[in-house]
């Protein structure tokens, strides 16, 4: 099979470049992208891509596959592979280090930015803080983000406004703290989003909830803080 | 030697998974100059991947719960070769790391009243064995390592501790007293190499599963603090202790969690049976993971097994029904419809023990000081080096650790490690300096691989090594078999100290990585068939079909092994827990 693949190392291309590999798929086996990649590295131990767990849920190895941001190791390559062709790109939208690496500073800053940690300003108790299992059940798709970056680099929000704009991944940290019964900064946090970019610049296009290799809704998210944005202004 | 680029903290973690990000917090909370170097984005570290939950007698589902009997359970489970007083300090510290956790967010799953939800695994029990199967381990869902993980990383944000996020240790850097005073260090996305120095360093660089060809765990679980301690000349305990965990994805090695054994799932036979009702006529599919994963490679060496090959076994979890399944364990059902093909609200999954845990490693004091022996066999702190989570030895898992019991672990000696470093920073140690040669040694492995012009490739070497390992030192291991892997081992060796970096870029080069990573997982492969030929009985994960029994007149201690003769020395288990009577050696029965 043919794979087309996105090729720059700084300290020698003065650009990108698609370069094709060739590679014989066994039979009767189904290859995940990454077992592809693994097998392409063997070829060039130069081709550098990030990967860690190789089960979808440390978050290391998005990259865009023919046309679609996804996990390099739970995408089946029948899956996504057309008439016997493959190509991989980097996520879209960040610098790119090396080949299909990227740099996501402005993504993990988007992150810090919502302050992606529980604030409760009572002591805590000497056990846990009880929660019932209906409140805990308003974190259940939220939680399970694994930083993967998929959605927010498939965003034309984010592309535009990767400063400004806090982007899928963000705003469903977001949501996940405003949403947790015992954080108690949800004024504090709703204040921090109510400019025009933060929030706002979201338009719906949802390409974030067609990407998440999790299955995630970030849309809903958004929508939810924009209500607990009028909610609160009215 | 270049000038070279130098960093000075006080504290410095090397890894940042969850001991690694324990540490760390209590140190930045202190406000010591506290950096972790890890080499991936710290959520991306192999805690992530930790499913079933953490086991801890915080007496949410049983009110009479006691830590007791969760020590009782884990000295039990681990042989009798865990040391008690590690044990204790786990076992009764555990409920306020637990909570602690919960304070900073940790999205646990709950009971009716609200409280952390507790399901049953492996090796627990009530009132110190007599009062049936207990149920202790708290869990978020099936994600209890990504909740917790990912916790730990906010709750770091917060703190404020400095992150050197993909940057890769290379080596320890030694003085000539012996003193660890830091590391060398590989900025991977520029390549520059750097002197870390630090007053404490603290190795919390997770296990090294991937010197076996079947494994669970992730690509990068490579053992590189381990092999670091190794060429530093430090001893590793109890390194022939490798957990095989029972339920791995057939073919692919993906885990699947304990907590569907403890959910009430089970495992069957070619012919239907559960066979587990042989084995382990009490606990059945929750005896301890050693005890579960021998009795299916019996069950498929006696043909028994499933599939065309026969080569696996099947857990069969769709009696359950699918609202239990999709509450309780929602990423099994990812996972198995992924990897398996098979969705287990419908059909069993295929599974096999697959290689899951070190329980061995780098040999600590309760409260995280590595150690060594002085000449007269006696214990001796290195001054400098600490060590926490999967990469230490402290010994709380002994010859085989309990499902839930190393995400406690993690917390538990995270904490302790980052108070220790915490009350010696403030005693005043002194910082230690490293001389030019010093460096120069710790440099010396990097020089190699950046100087290779020809030889056989990362890739290949590696397999091979991986395939011996599986071949010669798996679940039951033999005098015959061990002696054949030694010899391919020492071939290794050569090998790979001839083998070819062909890419000798700077930015973001994976293959040097890879490269070094080798290094690492042939020198834990190398310990690990040393100590494993020299321990001559059965005990925990360990066992020989040349000997069966448990000896406990030579062998109720650690193996220590040294990398410069090679040695094998032994080392005292410790018999003396502070709070309660100590836990006698009895037959282990499940």
């Amino acid at each position: 099979m043919q794979v087309s693949v996105y090729r720059y190392d700084p300290d020698v291309d003065e650009a990108p470049e698609m370069r094709d590999m060739s590679i014989e798929l066994p039979e009767g086996k189904e290859l995940m992208v990454l077992d592809l990649l693994e097998r392409l590295k063997e070829q060039d131990p130069s081709l550098s891509y990030r990967r860690s767990c190789r089960e979808g849920v440390c978050g290391s190895d998005g990259i865009n596959m023919n046309g679609l941001n996804g996990l390099a190791c739970i995408t089946p390559v029948s899956q996504v592979a057309k008439r016997g062709k493959l190509t991989l790109r980097p996520l879209p939208g960040l610098p790119v280090i090396r080949d299909l690496v990227v740099d996501m500073s402005q993504f993990f800053d988007q992150f810090e930015k919502v302050r992606p940690y529980l604030i409760n300003d009572q002591p805590p108790p000497a056990q846990e803080r009880l929660q019932s299992p209906e409140e805990r059940a308003e974190l259940d798709g939220l939680y399970e983000c694994i930083l993967c970056g998929c959605c927010s680099t498939a965003c034309p929000s984010f592309w535009w406004n990767p400063d400004k704009f806090v982007g899928p991944a963000g705003l469903l940290q977001a949501y996940r703290f405003l949403a947790d019964s015992r954080d108690t900064a949800s004024a504090e946090r709703l204040r921090d989003l109510e400019d025009p970019f933060s929030v706002f610049r979201c338009r719906g296009i949802m390409n974030c909830v067609n990407v998440c290799p999790k299955g995630l809704n970030p849309t809903r998210a958004i929508g939810k803080i924009r209500g607990l944005l009028v909610k609160q202004g009215t | 030697m270049a000038a070279l680029r130098k960093l000075e903290f006080d504290g410095l973690i090397v890894g940042g998974g969850g001991a690694g990000l324990r540490a760390a917090l209590e140190l930045a909370q202190s406000g010591l100059q506290t950096a972790v170097i890890s080499k991936v984005f710290p959520t991306r570290s192999h805690t992530v991947s930790a499913q079933g939950g953490i086991t801890c007698a915080i007496a949410s589902e049983d009110p009479d719960d006691d830590w007791r009997w969760h020590m009782y359970d884990t000295v039990k489970g681990s042989d009798y070769i865990g040391d008690q007083d590690a044990i204790e300090y786990m076992c009764s510290e555990g409920p306020q790391a637990v909570f602690e956790l919960e304070h900073m967010g940790l999205p646990f799953s709950r009971t009716e009243s609200g409280r952390i939800y507790q399901r049953p695994f492996g090796g627990q029990s009530k009132d110190y064995g007599k009062g049936g199967q207990a149920a202790r381990t708290c869990a978020a869902a099936d994600r209890t390592g990504h909740a917790l993980l990912h916790t730990l990383y906010q709750a770091n944000v917060k703190s404020g501790a400095t992150f050197l996020n993909e940057w890769f240790a290379v080596d320890l850097v030694k003085n000539q007293d012996g003193a660890v005073a830091g590391v060398i260090a590989i900025e991977i996305e520029t390549g520059d190499v750097v002197y870390v120095a630090s007053r404490a360093t603290v190795l919390a660089t997770g296990g090294a599963g991937r010197i076996y060809a079947s494994t669970t765990n992730a690509l990068m679980n490579t053992g590189d603090g381990v092999g670091m301690a190794l060429r530093a000349g430090f001893p590793v305990q109890d390194i022939e202790m490798w957990q095989f965990h029972p339920t791995g994805i057939a073919g692919a090695g993906v885990l699947v969690t304990e907590g569907c054994r403890g959910e009430g799932g089970y495992l069957i036979n070619k012919d239907g049976e559960r066979f587990m009702e042989r084995y382990a006529p009490t606990a059945k599919d929750l005896a301890g993971r050693d005890v579960v994963a021998r009795s299916m490679i019996i069950e498929i060496l006696e043909g028994r097994g499933c599939g065309e090959a026969g080569d696996h076994v099947l857990l069969k979890l769709d009696h359950l029904g699918e609202t239990v399944l999709n509450s309780r364990l929602p990423g099994i059902l990812e996972l198995s419809r992924t990897f398996a093909h098979a969705d287990p609200v419908r059909q069993p999954i295929p599974v096999v023990p697959t290689c899951h845990y070190m329980m061995g490693g780098i040999p600590t004091q309760v409260r995280g000081q590595a150690l060594t022996q002085d000449e007269a066999g006696q214990d001796q702190a290195i001054e400098g080096l600490y060590a926490a989570g999967e990469a230490a030895c402290v010994s709380v898992h002994g010859a085989n650790r309990l499902g839930g019991n190393s995400l406690l672990d993690l917390i538990v000696f995270g904490r302790a490690a980052g108070l220790h470093i915490e009350q010696a920073v403030r005693q005043g140690i002194s910082r230690r300096e490293a001389s030019e040669s010093d460096l120069e040694a710790a440099f010396a492995r990097l020089a190699r691989w950046n100087a290779s012009s020809s030889g056989e490739s990362v890739a290949a070497l590696k397999r091979e090594l991986q395939n011996c390992m599986q071949a010669s030192f798996g679940v039951f291991r033999t005098e015959e078999h061990m002696r054949k892997g030694i010899e391919t081992l020492k071939g290794l060796r050569e090998r790979i100290n001839r083998a070819h970096l062909p890419d000798k870029s700077n930015a973001f080069n994976t293959a040097r990585l890879e490269a070094l990573e080798l290094d690492n997982l042939f020198e834990v492969a190398y310990a690990t068939a040393i100590a494993a030929e020299a321990r001559r009985e059965s005990r925990g994960a360990h066992a020989r079909e040349d000997h069966q029994q448990r000896d406990d007149e030579n062998w109720l201690c650690h193996s220590l092994y040294f990398p410069d003769d090679e040695r094998v020395a032994k080392r005292t288990v410790n018999f003396q827990p502070a709070t309660v009577p100590v836990f006698e050696p009895m037959e282990r029965k499940y």
